[in-house]
Order: C-alpha cells, then structure tokens, then sequence
C-alpha cells in the first residue's frame, strides 16, 4: 500500500525555483563585479587579468577613510540598534507601554529608508526643527550656525538615521523570537530568585532570542555598512562611504572608472564579511563574558535608569522617524518660513501643484515594478510552502539562513555586476531587469512574513475539505488562501514596501533610466530645495504606507460579518 | 482501480499494519458492515490518530504501512484522499471560519447538483434536518458548540460518504449536549447504511456505539 498519493509534478520542484529567483541574480552579478575588478571586462577592451584595478583603487586617496567609515558606520548602527532593542525589551516586555510599542512598528518599517533619513535630515540641521525650537532663547541664533548636518565627516547624522530605521526592524524580530521562547514565565521565575527585571531578562531569555535573531542582526550590519541612498542624503561628502563612491564612479561618464567602481564593489563585500566574521567572535567572547559574570549570582536589583535609559533609547528613534515626517509634510506646503521660525508663516499647495505632473510617471513606475515583484513573489512563496507541505519537504533552519543569504551580501557587490553584465550583452536594462533585482529582496521578506500563519494553518480544514471530495486546488483557493487573506495582504503590502524603498537595485540595474520615486527623491539630496524634497519624500511614504492601510482594513472590510477572522 | 476481491459492502481494514521507525503502532484486521459501528479505544499515543490518517489518504510519509484499506469491496488504498469517499469529523467542528453556515454545506454538496436553486433548495433542507431553519447566512462564529457540531456532522453527511469516521468528536462538548450530539450522528450514519469506525477513550461513547470494539496497546 503506498502512502499519501503523490504525483510527480514540477510543483515538486519549487523550492528550488523560489531559491534560485533569489540566488541566480546575486550569484550573477557577483561574477560580473569580480571579472572587471581583475581586469577582465570584453566590452571596455579589458581581456586579460590584471591587478591593476585593484592596485587603483588602493591608491585613491579616500580609500582607507571611505573604508574606515563603512566599518564605523556598520558596528555603530548595529550595535547601538541592538543595545537599545535589547534593553528596552529587557526592561519593558509585557507592559502596555512595550504593546504600544509593538504597534507602532509596523506602521514605522514600511517607512522608506529616503524618506526617514530627509524627515532626520530636517529634524537636525542647523536650520532644521530641533535648531528653530531652541532658537534664538536657547542658543542665541538668528540665522543657522555653520556647522556640517548632516554629512558631518564622522558620519555621524547618517548612523542615527539608520538607527532609527533598523531599531523598529530588530524590534520586530525580536518580538517574533520572544512568541518562541516561554519568556515572560522565564523572567518571573529569575525575579522570584531575587534578579533585577532587566537582567533577569537578559540572563535567561536574551541567549534563546539572540540564536533566532542572529541572522536579523547580520542583516543589519551588512545593510548599515554599504547603505547608499541614507549615505547620500545623510552621510560626508568627499569622501563619501565606499559603497556611494563606487556608485558615483557607475555613473560617471569615464567609462573607465568601472573598473575601479567593481574594485571598490569588492572590497565592500570584503569588508563586510570581514566585518561579519569579527562580529561572531565578538558574540562569542560577549556571550562567554556574560556566563561567568551570571555565575557570579549578582542580582542587579537596581535598575531603575537602565529602564528609565532603555524606554529614553527606544522613544528617540521612534519619535525621530514620527517628527521627522511631520516635518517633510510642514515643508511641502510651506509658503514663507524664515529662520527662526517654528512654523512657517503661510500654508499653500504651490510645491504640491507644481511638481503634480513629475509625480505622475515616477508613481506608475513605482507602483509596476512593485506590483509585478510582489506578484511573483507571493506567487513564488505560496507554490513553495504548497510543495513543502504537500511533499513533506521541511524547510529546515538551515535552509532558511539561505533566505536571509541575499541580505548578507552588500547591495552594491552583485548590482555594479549586475550593470556590467547587462553591458556585456547587450540587453536593455529596463523595467522587467530592475523587477527581477527587486524580487532578490522583496521575496524572503514575503516568504518570512507568510510562511508562519501558512504554516501554521490547521491542516484538518484541508483533511475535511477533501474527505468531501474537494481536489489540493480547489481547497487551496477555496478554502486555505481565503482563511489567510489577512496574512497574505500583510505579506503583500511588506513586500511592496521593500520595494518601494529600493534605491540601489533601480538606478544600477535600471542604468539610470528608470525612474521611481525613489530615485527621483534621492536624486533631489543635492538640490536642497526643502519644499520639493518633502513632496518626493512624502508620496514615496504614502506609495509604501497606502498598501499597508489597505492591508488592515480589506480583511476587516470582507470578513465583517465573520467574528473568527478578525482581530488578528 | 482493482477487481472487487472482496465482495462484502462496508469498510474492510485488511492485515493493515502501521509502522514507525521499525515499531508496529497499530496491527489491526477488521470489517465494518454497512450501518455497523466499530469503536477503537486507546491512550493518547497509541497511533489511533494515524490509523485514521491512513484510512483517509492523509498519512505523513514517515509512517511505514503494509495492507490494504477496502470500501464496498473496492481497494482504495491507492486513491487520493478525495477520491475515496470517507467522511471524517473531528473533535473540532471544522467549520470554515470565512464562509456562511449555508456555504459551509454546500462546500459538502456534491457538484452533480448543479443548478444553483437546487443547491439552495438541499441546503435549506439539511437545515431543517438538524433543527437550524433560517441559518443559511449566519456567521459560524455565532453559532453554539451544539449547533456547530449539528452543522459539521451535516455537512460531511451532503457529500454522500460511503463510510464515516469519527476522531473524538464528542469529547469537546458538555456533559448533556454529547449524549445528544453521540445520539444524532450514530441514528443519521445507521439511516445512511454507513460503515462507522469511531476513535475514543471515553467508555461512554463505547458503550452508547453497541458495536465490537478494538482496545490498542499502550505504546512502547
């Protein structure tokens, strides 16, 4: 007698395809940076193997500060993100302020990194919000002090803007792992030993989160290393970052420079495995520190202002991100505003009239190249976790550490390849080639947000509705994605917003022809024409929020009359 | 699909033998005639779940099972489990949280019946069969643990199964609705002539069955 009835179709194989949609295009590009990095690069006249884009890009002058810079920037962001996370969980978890917390986050991720970093741009400059609240009775200003924020030379304005961004993202996967592990019964337990709220915390549950949240954290730090688009609105000029040199020699009209732009793409990807492979020593040394220390049994009763410290962390970031928006809106319909005033004097709709018309083509290219990579994501996912659940095929842990792959490698390794590769043969880099790029990052964050409610889905529905004579397909349309809807619109609306967030992936993959809001809002950085950035800024937020929106609010809308599918 | 080899109607469990990992759970040899029950009683653990999965076509593929599963002296122990025409219900009434209670039952209905008012008119029906007239639009979350329950058993009932089992299904519901639910669903299976294996470790639902009744060993 065989088991369950199995046919062997191509869905078998899905897996795979889903993997390889995420693999074959890093994998690509990495071979297109390295070759012309040695030398090799036909369409230019490069033919043999040489050092010496290696050796020229060495002797640049801003190598070693640019390279300095990515590493500072990487563990600074990460580690602040992750301190303030950590402590704030510690101290805060399963109070209703850590719950109101929690519902902020998503609303704060699907922000776009651009929009976030003009928003912290605005709120700090000599001539920005904070400067005007304490002017002139605080500092004596009367007209902006000359002092360089952002773009300060340390990098400084950039790794707060990242870290109010990658604060809610840790958050969130925190959260996640926390569902995981018995965290809360943990912590009492350790209370009731006589240890301090946080340290509690931190003794007994952090070392389980921090197996789940490793790769997370990972993500973060090779993110924060190469970041262009926040680097450029935020970051020091002259030198900038690495990764923001290597894309300014992309796009340099000197086509020669490319071999120096892939050199540069491969130290960044050398950096920042290098950078990766010291963290996990640290972790290692960190986490053997801790056990003797624990071992001690100190109970670090006193922990009044560490909570008091960690709520002040998470709010900083948070209310950063919230203010900062408020601040593009204020801009954009600003009419005369002179310093030091809090507001301006006038409202009006003249930069909103003005630039309606340049909206439109970036807000359809946007919304096409988004639709199209969440589509065949989520087409991608569900065929995949069907298979797994039809085949028996587990993803195992270590198969999804392949997920996060993609979010390890520095953006700008495998996309200047990428370019490369589409100028050795010849295809017109369009639209369809810059949907395939963002598919590379919209589709593990759509796989990692469906795949536990799908997963998690009561399989005696599917049991019943074929005990009644329903095929796998008409329960699966019938029965199983209806259920899900909810989760599968959430997942929609992340990926969406990945999407639109994409700066790096549009303008190397697109050549610089493809125009999204994006690009449109970042490429407004070096004008400084406040009023135009907050309307760029601002309807790339909405393109990311208004999907979100209609996330929440379509479920509730269809299953209203259906008490067990709402209040997810 | 094979030759009748064995031409008795009902549910035939033949020389089925479950195994995991080399060890037999469940080594049983059984017929069920039509409007007959068959109790199986056992600990948790003791591989009745799995027995059931495999009567259904649903069993994970680490399981290792040799014999062969006959309904109305047809081999099925190859088919799909769509195709085999087992109802099942479970503890849990199962109902579909997103759809209408009458859309629930004609999820069940079979799609022969195709004319829209038909449907309709075989819904109302089944409706006022189990004592539910007017609730064709209701919300299944409103209805109560007794009325889901009537519902479910209903349900599984329109899609013409030749043969039903039962998982626990009256354990979820109080002391007083059970003996009520235990009473329908066994009165409405022996009108339909249906086979019933039913799953339990409750001696009432043993005793309420009348039928031959199998006792698994604990496992190990």
């Amino acid at each position: 007698m065989t088991r369950l009835h199995q046919d062997r179709s191509l869905l078998r194989h899905a897996p795979l395809v889903m993997l390889g949609a995420m693999f074959i295009p890093v994998m690509a590009g990495l071979a297109g940076t390295f070759l012309p990095a040695i030398g090799y690069f036909p369409a230019l006249g490069g033919d043999s193997l040489s050092p010496g884009p290696i050796l020229d890009l060495v002797r640049w002058p801003g190598f070693f500060k640019a390279g300095a810079l990515s590493i500072t920037t990487g563990v600074g962001v990460t580690l602040l993100s992750l301190a303030i996370v950590i402590l704030f969980t510690a101290a805060w978890q399963g109070t209703r302020l850590f719950s109101a917390a929690e519902r902020l986050l998503s609303p704060l991720l699907s922000v776009p990194h651009a929009a976030a970093a003009f928003g912290v741009a605005f709120l700090l400059a000599p001539s920005g919000w904070l400067a005007r609240v304490m002017s002139p009775w605080a500092t004596g200003w009367t007209t902006p002090p000359d002092v360089l924020i952002p773009q300060d030379p340390w990098g400084l304005t950039m790794m707060a803007g990242l870290v109010a961004k990658e604060v809610p993202f840790l958050l969130l996967m925190t959260i996640a792992a926390l569902g995981q592990t018995e965290s809360i019964k943990s912590r009492t337990i350790a209370q009731s030993l006589g240890y301090g709220r946080t340290w509690a915390w931190m003794t007994v549950v952090l070392p389980r989160v921090y197996e789940q949240i490793r790769l997370p954290v990972y993500a973060v730090l090779a993110y924060a290393m190469s970041v262009v688009d926040v680097a450029i609105i935020l970051g020091p000029n002259a030198p900038g970052t690495l990764s923001a040199q290597v894309v300014s020699w992309m796009s340099d009209a000197d086509l020669a420079l490319r071999y120096r732009a892939s050199a540069g793409a491969l130290a960044q990807l050398g950096l920042v495995g290098g950078t990766l492979i010291l963290w996990r020593l640290m972790e290692l040394s960190v986490g053997c520190a801790a056990r003797r220390w624990a071992y001690l049994g100190r109970r670090m009763q006193r922990d009044r202002v560490l909570r008091h410290a960690a709520l002040l962390g998470a709010a900083a970031p948070i209310l950063a991100v919230l203010i900062g928006l408020a601040s593009l809106l204020v801009w954009s319909f600003a009419g005369f505003w002179s310093y030091p005033d809090v507001l301006p004097l006038s409202f009006t709709w003249t930069t909103w009239l003005r630039h309606a018309s340049d909206l439109r083509d970036p807000i359809m290219e946007t919304v096409r190249i988004g639709a199209m990579a969440v589509g065949i994501s989520l087409a991608l996912t569900i065929i995949t976790l069907e298979a797994e659940q039809r085949f028996n095929l587990k993803l195992t842990t270590r198969r999804l550490g392949l997920l996060y792959a993609p979010l390890l490698v520095p953006q700008v390794a495998f996309l200047v390849g990428l370019q490369t590769l589409a100028l050795e043969s010849g295809l017109d880099a369009g639209t369809a080639a810059v949907t395939v790029a963002h598919i590379v990052f919209v589709l593990p964050y759509v796989f990692l947000s469906i795949a536990g409610p799908y997963r998690a889905w009561d399989a005696r529905y599917a049991t019943i509705s074929a005990a009644m004579g329903a095929g796998t397909q008409r329960t699966l349309w019938k029965i199983r994605l209806p259920m899900l809807l909810g989760p599968l619109l959430v997942a929609a609306a992340i990926g969406f917003a990945v999407s639109v967030g994409q700066y790096l992936p549009t303008l190397l993959v697109g050549a610089g022809r493809v125009q999204t809001l994006t690009t449109e809002a970042v490429a407004l950085a070096s004008g400084g024409d406040r009023r135009v950035i907050g309307v760029f800024a601002l309807t790339q937020t909405l393109a990311a929020a208004v999907p979100f929106m209609a996330a929440i609010a379509l479920p509730r809308f269809f299953w209203r009359n259906r008490r067990a599918l709402q209040h997810r | 699909m094979n030759q009748p080899d064995d031409t008795r109607n009902g549910l035939t469990v033949e020389h089925l033998c479950i195994r995991l990992g080399g060890e037999v759970l469940v080594d049983l040899d059984a017929h069920i005639a039509p409007g007959h029950i068959l109790t199986i009683m056992g600990p948790s653990g003791s591989g009745k779940s799995t027995l059931l999965s495999v009567i259904i076509g649903t069993t994970a593929p680490a399981f290792d099972v040799s014999g062969r599963i006959l309904l109305d002296g047809t081999d099925i122990s190859r088919l799909p489990p769509q195709k085999r025409r087992v109802g099942i219900l479970f503890q849990d009434d199962m109902l579909f949280p997103h759809l209408s209670i009458g859309a629930n039952l004609a999820f069940g209905l079979p799609p022969g019946i195709r004319n829209r008012a038909q449907r309709r008119a075989r819904v109302v029906e089944a409706l006022a069969d189990i004592g539910l007239e007017g609730f064709e639009d209701r919300d299944p979350a409103t209805l109560s643990g007794g009325q889901r329950a009537r519902v479910a058993l209903m349900r599984m009932l329109l899609a013409e199964p030749r043969a039903l089992l039962l998982d626990e299904p009256f354990s979820g519901l109080d002391a007083a609705l059970r003996d009520h639910i235990r009473e329908l669903v066994f009165t409405l299976a022996r009108e339909r002539q249906l086979p019933v294996l039913l799953v339990t470790h409750d001696e009432a639902d043993a005793r309420a069955a009348k039928g031959e009744r199998v006792d698994l060993a604990t496992p190990g």
